[in-house]
């Protein structure tokens, strides 16, 4: 009983030695990265009119930003994936729970979610613009569909292997059905069912870049991107490049924070 | 063929029948426990002790026969359980009171009540842990005592214990042994426990059952009167070490076969 105390003591110790450091080794990948790009932009290997340096690159990034049209295309397209998101959470938790807590029901369906799942869904634009045409709902709905293929799977996953302990727990303390679903099996579901979440955003941002690109739109980072392409404006295409990559880093990083504070047992 | 279960026995199995895989665990089995008393299964790997448990305590359907609590069928009865592996049995994501009162919830027992029940369960057993945390930030026997503490709130008239000292050390299954018989002593609460040493089974037990090889038989059901409490210096009273040589000695005799 006495050991806790010690062990924690001792943890911390070994901490706090060597975490002032550590917390900048990150920062060295990054500057490797910056490093070399530097080098090659200014080497001659490379047309600089393909590749301008980083350092113009954020230039044009900060302009962009302060000019206001990049800030439109970059909030449109948040816009459209937490529209997309919100759509195939709302229905794909629940969703995936209950398929879950029917082991028939759920296998009577795994192939098709399997399937779709394993279908690139940038394959499926094409149906889908011939299904909702070609305005910004259809973005929406094809973004959303792509997140809900994930999130119900995982959902689906964490209810089916709850550990079968807890549920025989909850019964030999008198639950019934109704409860141990409510009190066990749905919070049993809850770090996969973050999983899902989180990889659901990021495909859903994928796709909602993907189809601004190809089905036509007046704003979005998408668009902005393959405009500036078209036109050889190479350095707002890698600016836009960045802060659609600072994007689904952002989102990662939100989705991590809230799953650590809400599922604090995870792991433990 | 049934007939009616002593009337002090607050556990009676008749003709219990249980295969597993067409293998047959538990033919015509029978067994009648009387009431106040704690109570070791001991037997060899795969004997179906824990099996055996758990189809008592309702957690495991079985082929045939009948199986009853204090006279009732197991529906009927308040149990308590307490499993082997506490971290897969407390609720993670409740604190440890929340985890303790969940078997009243369950039932809609009011918040208040609860309250009460708690805090006379930890006064009486003086308990000292901060049940506001979660069961992951306790050490493994602390959190062992926070599921017996959740298994005994529900006043329950018989408690089941599947080996609960498994999973812990040998300093804290000191420590949790001797709450548990502190609890026993306390509350009188007939208690059905699943162990895996010899030496655990005898030293807090009113009887040993002694469980043969598959498909199980009882084969004998040795009586262990030392009065309580018990002590370290129990495990060295000669009474301890002869009822432990005997049991050893069936248990040879039963590999053997």
């Amino acid at each position: 009983m006495t050991t806790t105390p010690r062990l924690a003591i001792r943890r911390s110790r070994s901490r706090s030695g060597a975490a002032t450091g550590d917390r900048w080794l990150p920062l060295i990948g990054l500057l490797v990265l910056f490093g070399l790009w530097w080098l090659i932009a200014i080497s001659g290997w490379v047309n600089p009119v393909l590749l301008p340096t980083p350092l113009t690159t954020l230039g044009a990034l900060v302009k962009g930003i302060l000019s206001g049209t990049m800030v439109t295309d970059f909030g449109t397209t948040v816009l459209r994936t937490f529209a997309a998101f919100a759509l195939a959470a709302l229905v794909g938790v629940p969703l995936g729970v209950a398929l879950g807590s029917s082991e028939k029901l759920y296998r009577s369906v795994e192939f098709l979610i399997d399937f779709f799942r394993s279908t690139p869904a940038s394959a499926l634009i094409p149906m889908f613009v011939l299904f909702f045409g070609v305005n910004n709902l259809s973005k929406v709905v094809i973004a959303a569909f792509s997140a809900l293929l994930l999130i119900v799977f995982n959902s689906a996953y964490g209810v089916i292997h709850a550990k079968q302990s807890r549920i025989l727990a909850a019964q030999a303390m008198g639950a019934n059905r109704w409860q141990i679903f409510k009190d066990v099996l749905l919070f049993e579901s809850l770090p996969q069912t973050f999983i899902g979440l989180r990889s659901g955003i990021s495909i859903a941002l994928v796709i909602v870049i993907v189809a601004e690109m190809f089905i036509g739109t007046e704003q979005g980072l998408g668009k902005r991107i393959i405009d500036a392409q078209q036109i050889l404006n190479v350095q707002d295409m890698y600016a836009s490049i960045l802060l659609t990559g600072l994007l689904g880093y952002s989102l990662n990083m939100l989705f991590l924070t809230v799953e650590k504070r809400l599922i604090h047992w995870s792991g433990k | 063929m049934m007939v009616a279960p002593p009337a002090d026995s607050f556990i009676a199995v008749q003709g219990l029948y249980k295969s597993f895989l067409g293998q047959p665990l538990y033919e015509d089995f029978n067994l009648s426990l009387p009431t106040n008393q704690l109570i070791s299964i001991f037997g060899p790997n795969g004997c179906g002790k824990s099996t055996l448990i758990n189809m008592i305590s309702g957690l495991l359907p079985y082929d045939q026969g009948q199986i009853t609590i204090h006279g009732k069928p197991i529906r009927q009865a308040r149990i308590g359980y307490v499993f082997q592996n506490y971290r897969d049995a407390l609720f993670p994501w409740l604190t440890a009171y929340d985890n303790i009162a969940y078997p009243l919830r369950v039932r809609g027992v009011s918040a208040a009540e609860c309250h009460h029940r708690i805090r006379t369960l930890v006064e009486t057993f003086n308990i000292r842990l901060d049940l506001e945390r979660y069961p992951y930030s306790f050490s493994g026997g602390q959190q062992q005592l926070v599921s017996i503490l959740r298994a005994l709130v529900g006043d329950p008239e018989v408690l089941f214990l599947d080996e609960p000292f498994s999973a812990l050390d040998f300093e804290t299954t000191l420590f949790v042994r001797d709450k548990l018989q502190e609890i026993f002593i306390t509350t009188g609460i007939p208690m059905l426990m699943v162990v895996h040493n010899l030496e655990e089974a005898v030293y807090l037990a009113d009887q040993v059952l002694l469980l043969s090889k598959r498909p199980t038989r009882l084969v004998e059901r040795v009586p262990f009167d030392l009065p309580r409490p018990r002590t370290p210096d129990t495990l060295s009273s000669p009474e301890f070490i002869q009822v432990s040589h005997h049991c050893l000695e069936i248990f040879r005799q039963e590999m053997g076969k």
